[in-house]
């Protein structure tokens, strides 16, 4: 498979309430071994699926927010977070888990994988895609 | 057009899954080829042949089936999705330690960069679910 597509995985759903957030994100992982260009949005409920400092400890489910610190060793380096996503729940992006990835174009630089784009750039994000992938 | 089809909600639920059946063939009634149905989250229940809807209502997973009979649609079940929620075919049912399968024919159960090539291979994946 030769051809390379824009992918973009969206995170709608929060971490716990289902399992669409855990499940999208091992879509991503597996999605990564494809060498495809990829990115992943986190709208409306998905921030906070990256969100610091979560507990599930009383929930008796797993806590799988450590995950997606691995994404920049999988090549997954654009994470973009919906400004008005943030602002409705009162959320800024110091609340979100500082995501980074070695840049391997600049000497392993550590930059981070988080975006914050308007809900209006987001849109022009998504058409440019080629596939979407809601989760 | 190459359409590939992915069904995130279990039968009767959910009518992600009708719809599904509905679009898949109103494409192949149109001329065009499905190059997969892959099945994720809750929708890989829609693989198993043990359902047993009330006569007077449609079985949902037998009319997949059929299309995958007729048609030779690639109906692809999650493994790690299927594992959670206890649908297998004979070789999960072993490797995994179970007593039964319940995989419905026409299904098979693979991975998920079965889903990524399908996203990879066709014109357009569209997606049926919350």
């Amino acid at each position: 498979m030769s051809e390379t597509k824009k992918m973009l995985y969206i995170n709608r759903n929060a971490p716990y309430g289902t399992i669409y957030a855990l499940e999208g994100l091992e879509v991503v992982l597996i999605g990564a071994a494809f060498e495809q260009d990829v990115s992943m949005a986190f709208i409306g409920d998905g921030v906070y699926q990256i969100l610091k400092g979560q507990d599930t400890s009383d929930s008796d489910m797993k806590n799988f927010s450590p995950t997606y610190n691995a994404l920049g060793d999988y090549e997954v380096t654009k994470l973009y977070v919906e400004q008005e996503s943030l602002d409705e729940r009162g959320l800024t992006v110091d609340d979100l888990m500082p995501l980074v990835y070695e840049d391997e174009d600049d000497d392993w630089a550590e930059k981070p994988s988080i975006v914050v784009l308007s809900r209006t750039e987001l849109a022009g994000v998504m058409a440019g895609q080629d596939v979407l992938f809601n989760f | 057009m190459k359409f590939s089809l992915m069904v995130n909600e279990g039968p009767y639920n959910h009518q992600a899954s009708d719809t599904a059946y509905n679009f898949a063939k109103a494409v192949l009634e149109g001329g065009h080829e499905i190059f997969r149905v892959f099945f994720y989250h809750d929708g890989v229940n829609n693989g198993t042949r043990l359902t047993t809807p009330p006569q007077d209502d449609r079985n949902i997973v037998e009319r997949w089936s059929a299309m995958a009979a007729e048609h030779e649609v690639d109906l692809v079940i999650c493994v790690a999705a299927a594992q959670r929620r206890g649908i297998a075919d004979e070789d999960e049912s072993r490797r995994n330690g179970k007593d039964a399968d319940n995989i419905a024919p026409g299904f098979r159960i693979s991975g998920l960069g079965q889903l990524i090539e399908a996203g990879i291979q066709s014109d357009r994946l569209v997606e049926f679910g919350d």
